[in-house]
């Protein structure tokens, strides 16, 4: 993982505050930002807010994979997110930013530069 | 040309129809009907008991003697044919010049010469006018007998139980149906039709009627008894109505009627005869199908077509009397010289089932089948097209076991021409090309021919066909849920039920491959709750969960939730408004009140809600399951107990369901009405599961939809008492719950049940398939292990943590903004949130 110079960490919550499976909603700097806990604990993390209806919501959708990707469908349209990238499956021009996300101890930290 | 049409039936009017069609110029056709009223629905006479108008029955399309220019005059009887002259005479003395003259007089019912066949209240079926009078007469009557035990005499028998008389049928054969069925077959359905309340009386000699002492009369039978009755209605078969031939030395056939050759025309050329009153190689034809393939044949023949002909006619029918399915096929009773048959009886359910296979056992002769016909469709075919029979032909009638499947027909073996909807004339080639014209679904192929649409009764066959094409032109039957489980729902379900799975890392380690996705999570925690019905928020089960199950709320477009607490049957008294505008006020909701007779809040963020639910908890409200896809509402109107036209208790009975139902989870949302009386004020035809008070208990409607595409629900069962209604309701859903596709209403379910709505009542009110006892306990663990979600919910630290809107910080979300509209809030749009941000900012500022 390349982490540039400027980023800079902030610890969000605790591991066992995001059932696994789901995903929660932190403020960072203003920031709505997805942390998602997948099985085995990994986690991912993307801007919450959805880009087709301006909500803050992306944290409460369903994750799970298609094919190798893991993705978030949006609970308002169903429209997908890669949870590595950001990436919009069906419609590339909603991409959401991705942001670093590792766990210190028992403390999830997410980098938002 | 001048044609003339004498008789204006259902005959009549087809060949009026083929002949607008053809469009022949010049030509001049005026119809003479001696009926008060132009053609209706003779086949469907009985609905007219069953409320249907002389309207509804009509076939007349608006219109058509309009834009046809076809001349119909109604009360004008035709009294006699000069054939030298070519005219035709009326009652009325009028005389009508013709070029070709066409014969449809129909048949005329026959009535045994037994003394007092014409006294006071004594009927014919065979018109409108002829109803009308047993209406009358009925209402002044406590028992009625139908002479005849055939056909038409059985159909009789149901209009005079839904005039609500005690109601016998005398036969003079010693079976019922004797044309149709064999000893068997009619011992059988004897027995269904008097566990319907219907007296069968066969083997009985009728030799005069006279005065009763208990009744108006009395019939004497030969064998000394006798049968009193208020009403006697004679239906012991039809002889056709040529008495214009006879009278013009027209030739007639041995068994009487108009002697036709293969164009229909009569022994003058200029004299067509179709229908009822033709008799084509001494045959006549008593259904209406062959004649209307008549009716098509003298109209295109007249017009010029000299090629066509007409060929003559299955005899096999397939019906439902009272309820019970009679189908006969072929040689019935296995009078081919050398025949052997196959049989099938069961007396408990009281189901027939013979084949006639032919001396060397290879083709099928005939069939008879009693109380289930589900297996007509395919032996019609096998008869029909001679296709070569299995080597064990008798597992074609008997019940499937353990699973296995009977024998198809092998629909490979179908010429292209073979018609599979007899009702609207769908060949096995017309199919195959919609099939290949993308047409995949059972629902779309019906759509775009027709076949299946009408009676139903071929849907499995059309099933068959379309699966075996969709194979041919290699084209993926693909019903696999998604990609992580290779199974369609309704598999699904059975592997979760049988296997006692509870998780779903369990269900995927299992039976899936990968991490599952947002279409089998949901999936799998509805059937979860369908099976096991455990708190939807557990642990385990929470991350299954769809957005509006997980917070259990509906989202709105800006993410906030609406709030919806249940009011059973749209009842809510004034302490519980109050306390919902209280709360709406405190935490300042948008409120409307749905369609479905409830108030819903919006507006509310995620960290609100719980407050919000404890408040409405506290004030005696449950969870409405708006957000599920499960029961929503049971729609009712104010019924017998305040409205002056009510028969029944519809807002007690809709509580009641309401609350029985509640929180059963379903793949996809289910809506219930239930109506006091006939004016139907609840809308309840219009929904999943319909109920409408009669006078005698509650009607069953199952499968209706408004919205999106409106269906009109079907009637399952009538007239029940409470009790049978609840099982009834009991087994549709959970069947509905074990075989609906994901996000299937039933409306769409229904539409694509292989074998229709007659299916679905030998399913759920025969129990053809034995499992209604399964469905009702499984149904019964459900309505006992409810529990109000959103009380455990507040209840449970560990689950009520999770509404928050930010896991990090305990301000709401700023991005949420309202303006007011006609006195509410409302999500700001795109436009007005710059200033709308900036008030809520100071606001919060201040």
């Amino acid at each position: 993982m390349t982490t540039a110079p400027s980023q800079h960490w902030t610890a969000v919550c605790s591991l066992t505050d995001i059932l696994p499976g789901t995903g929660v909603c932190a403020l960072v700097a203003d920031r709505h930002i997805a942390i998602f806990r997948l099985a085995g604990d990994e986690l991912y993390a993307i801007d919450n807010i959805d880009p087709r209806s301006g909500a803050s919501v992306l944290s409460r959708g369903l994750v799970g994979n298609l094919g190798d990707q893991l993705v978030v469908a949006s609970p308002l349209y169903k429209n997908h997110f890669d949870l590595r990238t950001g990436a919009c499956l069906e419609t590339p021009e909603h991409s959401v930013r991705s942001y670093p996300v590792r766990l210190s101890g028992d403390s999830v930290m997410v980098a938002s530069g | 040309m001048k044609i003339l049409l004498i008789g204006h039936g259902m005959v009549g009017h087809k060949f009026l129809e083929e002949l607008a069609q053809l469009r022949q110029p010049g030509t001049e056709v005026t119809v003479l009907c001696e009926e008060p009223r132009a053609a209706y629905d003779r086949v469907h006479l009985s609905e007219f008991f069953a409320g249907k108008s002389a309207d509804d029955l009509s076939l007349v399309a608006p219109g058509f003697f309009e834009d046809s220019g076809f001349t119909l005059r109604l009360n004008t009887r035709a009294v006699a044919i000069d054939r030298r002259a070519r005219t035709v005479t009326t009652a009325g003395g009028e005389v009508l010049p013709y070029d070709k003259l066409v014969i449809a007089t129909g048949s005329v019912p026959f009535v045994p010469p037994v003394q007092g066949n014409d006294r006071a209240d004594c009927f014919v079926y065979r018109t409108i006018e002829d109803l009308e009078a047993m209406t009358a007469a009925g209402a002044r009557s406590r028992s009625g007998v139908v002479v005849g035990g055939g056909l038409l005499g059985l159909e009789c028998a149901k209009a005079l139980r839904d005039l609500g008389l005690e109601t016998h049928v005398v036969e003079f054969a010693p079976r019922l149906m004797a044309v149709q069925v064999d000893d068997d077959g009619g011992r059988i359905l004897r027995g269904k039709i008097e566990e319907l309340g219907v007296r069968v009386h066969t083997g009985r000699n009728t030799l005069e009627i006279t005065d009763g002492a208990r009744a108006r009369h009395r019939m004497v039978f030969a064998d000394g008894s006798h049968l009193e009755a208020d009403m006697i209605v004679f239906s012991a078969g039809i002889r056709p109505q040529d008495i214009l031939a006879r009278q013009n030395a027209l030739a007639v056939g041995a068994r009487g009627g108009i002697a036709v050759d293969d164009q229909c025309r009569s022994s003058d050329p200029d004299i067509y005869a179709i229908g009822e009153c033709a008799a084509w190689r001494d045959q006549l034809f008593g259904l209406v199908a062959p004649g209307y393939d008549m009716a098509r044949v003298a109209a295109r023949h007249i017009t010029g077509q000299t090629e066509v002909a007409f060929g003559g006619a299955d005899m096999s029918t397939k019906l439902k009397l009272m309820g019970v399915d009679v189908a006969s096929i072929g040689d019935a009773q296995g009078r081919t010289p050398d025949s052997r048959s196959f049989r099938y009886m069961d007396e408990c359910k009281r189901i027939y089932k013979k084949i006639v296979v032919s001396a060397d056992g290879k083709q099928l002769l005939g069939a008879v089948l009693v109380g289930n016909a589900d297996e007509y469709g395919t032996l019609l075919q096998m008869a029909l097209n001679r296709i070569a029979l299995p080597a064990d032909p008798e597992f074609l009638i008997l019940p499937a076991s353990d699973g296995k499947a009977k024998p198809g027909l092998g629909v490979d073996a179908l010429p292209d021409s073979a018609q599979i909807c007899s009702c609207n004339n769908v060949s096995k080639g017309e199919l195959c090309a919609a099939v290949a014209g993308g047409a995949t679904t059972l629902g779309a192929l019906k759509a775009c021919t027709k076949a299946g649409a009408t009676c139903g009764g071929c849907v499995p066959l059309v099933t068959q066909v379309m699966k075996a094409e969709m194979a041919r032109l290699g084209m993926a039957v693909n019903n696999h849920l998604c990609e992580h489980f290779p199974y369609s729902r309704q598999e699904l379900f059975h592997l979760i039920k049988v296997g006692g799975i509870k998780s779903f890392g369990e269900l995927i380690a299992r039976h899936g491959k990968g991490l599952g996705c947002d279409i089998c999570k949901p999936t799998a925690a509805s059937i979860f709750a369908s099976c096991w019905n455990e708190f939807v928020l557990k642990q385990e089960l929470a991350s299954l969960q769809d957005s509006n199950d997980y917070f259990l709320g509906n989202i709105q477009k800006d993410g906030t939730y609406s709030v919806v607490p249940r009011m059973p049957g749209g009842e809510v008294t004034p302490d519980g408004l109050i306390a919902v505008g209280q709360v709406a006020k405190k935490y300042g909701l948008y409120t409307k009140v749905t369609g479905g007779a409830r108030v819903d809040m919006f507006g509310a963020r995620l960290e609100q809600l719980p407050a919000i639910w404890e408040e409405l908890i506290a004030a005696g409200f449950e969870s409405g399951h708006a957000y599920g896809k499960s029961l929503r509402t049971v729609k009712s109107c104010v019924g017998s107990t305040w409205c002056r036209y009510g028969v029944g208790d519809s807002v007690g009975l809709a509580v009641e369901l309401e609350n029985r139902y509640k929180g059963l989870r379903a793949p996809h949302k289910i809506k219930f009405g239930v109506s006091g009386c006939t004016r139907e004020c609840a809308e309840a035809q219009g929904k999943d599961v319909g109920v409408i008070a009669t006078e005698k208990g509650w009607n069953l409607y199952v499968c209706g939809n408004g919205g999106m595409k409106p269906r009109h629900a079907e009637l399952l069962a009538s007239d029940l008492d409470k009790e049978t209604l609840v099982r009834l309701i009991d087994r549709f859903l959970m069947f509905y719950v074990r075989t609906a596709d994901r996000l299937q209403r039933t409306s769409t379910w229904r539409d694509n049940l292989e074998g229709g709505l007659d299916y679905l009542k030998n399913v759920v009110v025969q129990d053809s398939l034995g499992l209604a006892a399964e469905l009702e306990a499984q149904m019964a663990h459900v309505v006992a292990t409810y529990q109000c979600e959103w009380k455990t919910a507040v209840t449970s630290p560990e689950v009520r943590k999770r509404f928050r809107t930010f896991v990090n910080d305990g301000r709401p979300d700023a991005r949420i903004v309202f303006v007011e509209e006609r006195g509410q809030i409302r999500p700001a749009r795109a436009e007005e949130r710059p200033a709308a941000m900036a008030d809520s900012t100071t606001e919060m500022a201040v």
